[in-house]
């Protein structure tokens, strides 16, 4: 297997610290499997009775993996309840486009557990009773042939996939921008008079899963939804620290960030992605402290959970920014990304996003200043009249960042407005397009 | 011939088509106003029952086929 194509990147298991986690009960196997190699771990693909995977995937909890954390079964049973409405056979979309530059826990599962992805596609299409289904993946990595290679080996008569590359763009794996894509057109958000679950591929019912949604879904039809609830079942981060490789981590819930991050300190972690929350990192004493709207400061000691952090672990990010970084620079730049990335197509976001992301760039600026209030109050309000008014949520996430920033590097934007900066000046350290293909490497 | 006033109607957008002309407020004050770039900012609550009339020429008068009602 040809392994020179993916972004540099590291895989590390903290799966076995729990006593009785097996290497079947493991997204991540430590080298990629073939589906041989895959049946002799996880066994064969459990029974594709509809039934007992929408009772699996209901009893399990088991919520999207892809951003926004929206319970699987609820988004099968609508899928499955407008098909029979339509009478039609609706289509699944395997979403492994992971457009954000930060994450790589997509590609690394696509690339280890190709087979535990496909096994999902087969359960979720039995589920829903689709009968075609596609793996979008981000083009540039090599994926669309290693997938094709992978599901050429597979036997069964489950669900026939389509595997797509699609365009390497922080939009592409918006749902809306895949099903346009799937149909010939653009792969941009569109307006949906009617949701995807109703009117996508082909104007059919269609189920959109993240690729580790899938994957969780299959070890779930293996192992129960009781294995799955009781704590032992694992998720995916990507984990970054300063500029060094990025590493992809499987950890199980109440895993503290310490030892999921690795990291020995920093001021202040990026949790879910661009559209994600910064949270101030502090020490033990002051954990917890409110430092504004809804947002909490955490320690290495906090277990890594949407409950525990106070925030949602969106896609998976966990970026740590080291003491002589400034969030104020990385923020204006990752703003000037979304900015850039947006499809402006709607005004508000056309609008609102690069004023946003060039009041940012001022206060990432340490230079005496009297408008800060000003710039503070432009930001909030542009990060209120972009929310809910675009063809997608990339505003409302974009607005998330903007305001989390603003309150986890408050003193830092008041230093900056007496001229004075705490970090040394440094090009930002969170990428803001793709990395170069290099060797992928896999540890412990 | 008066519609029936239980079905409640909400103003929707389609936010890839509006070009911000502005002429759904004008028509629509009760649940439309405008932002800062002249985009509509749409009320959460239904169209009142005696704005109905002029919600529908909203929507036929939107030059950019984006002002809509939804059930
Ligand atoms: C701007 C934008 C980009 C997105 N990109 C991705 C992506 O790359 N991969 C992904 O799985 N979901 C992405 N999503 C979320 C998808 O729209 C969709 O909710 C998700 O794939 C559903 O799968 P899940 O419920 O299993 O997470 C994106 C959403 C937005 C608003
Ligand atoms: S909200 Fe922004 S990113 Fe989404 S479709 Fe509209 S212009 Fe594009
Ligand atoms: S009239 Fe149509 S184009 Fe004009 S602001 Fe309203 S919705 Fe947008």
């Amino acid at each position: 297997m040809n392994t020179s194509v993916l972004p540099p990147v590291r895989i590390r298991s903290l799966a076995n610290a729990t006593a009785t986690a097996t290497a079947a009960m493991r997204l991540l196997p430590s080298a990629p499997l073939n589906h041989q190699a895959h049946r002799a771990v996880y066994g064969d693909l459990p029974r594709l009775d509809p039934g007992h995977v929408m009772a699996a995937a209901e009893h399990s909890g088991l919520s999207g993996q892809g951003g926004a954390a929206f319970p699987a079964h609820r988004k099968m049973a609508a899928v499955r309840e407008a098909a029979r409405r339509a009478g039609r056979r609706p289509v699944v979309v395997a979403n492994g486009s992971e457009g954000e530059p930060a994450s790589a826990k997509d590609k690394a599962l696509l690339w280890h557990a190709p087979h535990l992805v496909l096994d999902g596609v087969a359960l979720a299409a039995a589920a829903v009773g689709a009968d075609r289904a596609f793996l979008a993946v981000e083009a540039g990595h090599g994926l669309l042939g290693y997938l094709t290679e992978a599901d050429r080996q597979r036997t069964s008569t489950a669900v026939p996939v389509t595997i797509v590359e699609v365009p390497s763009r922080f939009l592409s794996g918006q749902e809306s921008a895949l099903v346009s894509f799937l149909d010939g057109g653009p792969a941009l958000p569109r307006f949906q008079s009617r949701p995807v679950f109703e009117q996508g591929v082909g104007g059919g019912p269609t189920l959109v899963q993240n690729v580790e949604t899938l994957a969780h879904l299959a070890l779930i039809a293996r192992h129960g939804p009781a294995w799955y609830r009781s704590g032992a079942a694992t998720s995916l981060f990507t984990v970054r620290y300063a500029d060094s490789t990025p590493t992809v981590v499987e950890a199980a819930p109440g895993t503290s960030l310490q030892h999921l991050t690795g990291a020995v300190s920093g001021q202040a972690i990026l949790v879910g992605g661009y559209h994600g929350t910064w949270l101030p990192l502090e020490s033990a004493a002051r954990s917890g402290r409110e430092v504004g709207a809804g947002i909490r400061a955490i320690t290495g000691d906090t277990s890594v959970s949407a409950e525990t952090l106070g925030v949602p672990l969106g896609a998976g990010l966990l970026a740590v920014l080291p003491h002589d970084r400034c969030g104020l620079v990385e923020t204006a730049s990752i703003l000037r990304y979304l900015a850039l990335e947006s499809a402006g197509q709607c005004g508000p976001c056309l609008n609102g996003l690069p004023r946003m992301a060039a009041a940012f760039g001022e206060l990432a600026r340490p230079t005496p200043r009297s408008d800060l209030q000003q710039i503070r109050d432009d930001l909030s309000r542009w990060a209120g009249l972009v929310t809910g008014r675009g063809a997608c949520r990339h505003p409302d996430g974009t607005a998330r960042l903007a305001r989390s920033a603003l309150i986890a590097f408050a003193a830092e934007a008041d230093a900056h407005s007496r001229g004075r900066c705490r970090a040394s000046a440094r090009p930002p350290m969170l990428p803001t397009a793709m990395p170069p293909a290099s060797q992928s490497t896999a540890s412990e | 011939m008066p519609e029936p006033t239980t079905i409640t109607l909400r103003a929707a957008v389609d936010w890839t088509a509006c070009q911000g002309h502005g002429a759904c407020a004008d028509l629509l004050p009760e649940v439309v106003s405008l932002d800062e770039w002249g985009y509509p900012i749409l009320q959460e609550r239904p169209v009142p029952a005696e704005a109905r009339r002029r919600a529908r020429r909203a929507v036929s008068e939107c030059p950019a086929l984006a002002f809509l009602l939804k059930r």
